[in-house]
């Protein structure tokens, strides 16, 4: 099934609403990656609450996206994570290191919100 | 994915209702592995899991299954109750393929991915998250992973 992405000011933001195999994990980060560009987008929330498990694939898929995302010049932030996910992830040592989580899509905005602003014409010095 | 004659349990509609004591799940595609870990959960459920609990046996079922998909391209899990009488309640799955084996098992083992040094298997974390756990392997005999999980 392939998930929706909705362009919100210069955010897109990725709903996962039923559960999804490996495959249509992948594509949803390639269009993320791509849609980045289209859309010159500053910012990704992808609302992973309709996933039924995080295992290491999902984890390092997500990591990759968020880390593929960054290169483009935008930031991502992983929301939604359920408790029993979560419990799961840590169980089994999972980690989304260097990527932003936040609680649900309103936490997510507000975390893109915060964010400090960037030039368009490359970092400001003493940030990366 | 691609094969047409797969059943595509969109949204878990595969899982509803009770669900067999025992089932054996032919892992081919990547669907089959949301089949399985969708199946173990149900049964997990309804051996008396946590929903937590649940979860996290389907997350083992997923890593189990992918290796098939990754390593041996098909297979199968297997998916059992234990019968009233045993030692332990709980649920035993077991994944068996005959692809190429895993050469060094002590290497699988260690570490989880992020932390390199397995193989990115998942087979050390599953291994962390049940009773028992078993693994049969080598070049060219195929894997049968058994692992247990007891109702606490």
């Amino acid at each position: 099934m392939e998930v929706p992405i909705l362009k919100q000011r210069n955010y897109l933001i990725a709903s996962v609403q039923a559960v999804l195999t490996d495959q249509d994990l992948v594509n949803l980060r390639d269009r993320l990656v791509a849609q980045v560009g289209r859309f010159r987008s500053v910012g990704v929330i992808l609302d992973v609450t309709g996933l039924d498990v995080m295992d290491s694939f999902s984890v390092r898929t997500l990591r990759d996206m968020a880390h593929m995302i960054r290169l483009r010049g935008a930031d991502t932030v992983i929301v939604g994570i359920q408790p029993e996910v979560a419990f799961s992830m840590v169980q089994l040592g999972l980690s989304l290191e260097g990527v932003p989580t936040a609680l649900d899509l309103e936490e997510g905005l507000a975390y893109l919100d915060a964010r400090p602003k960037r030039t368009s014409v490359g970092p400001p010095p003493g940030t990366r | 994915m691609n094969k047409p004659h797969e059943p595509s349990p969109q949204n878990g509609s595969e899982a509803t209702g009770p669900v067999k004591d025992k089932a054996v799940i032919p892992i081919r595609t990547v669907m089959d592995i949301v089949t399985a870990r969708q199946y173990g959960r149900e049964l997990a459920m309804e051996t008396g899991f946590s929903q937590t609990e649940s979860t996290l046996i389907a997350t083992i079922i997923s890593e189990l299954a992918r290796n098939i998909v990754l390593y041996a391209q098909s297979g199968e899990i297997l998916l059992e109750k234990t019968v009233p009488g045993s030692a332990h309640r709980g649920v035993v799955i077991i994944s068996r393929d005959n692809g190429p084996g895993i050469p060094d098992v002590q290497r699988a083992l260690v570490g989880g991915y992020s932390t390199s040094g397995g193989l990115g298997l998942g087979l050390c974390g599953v291994r962390r998250m049940v009773d028992e756990f078993y693994i049969d392997t080598g070049t060219g005999k195929g894997t049968t992973v058994t692992a247990k999980k007891w109702l606490q």
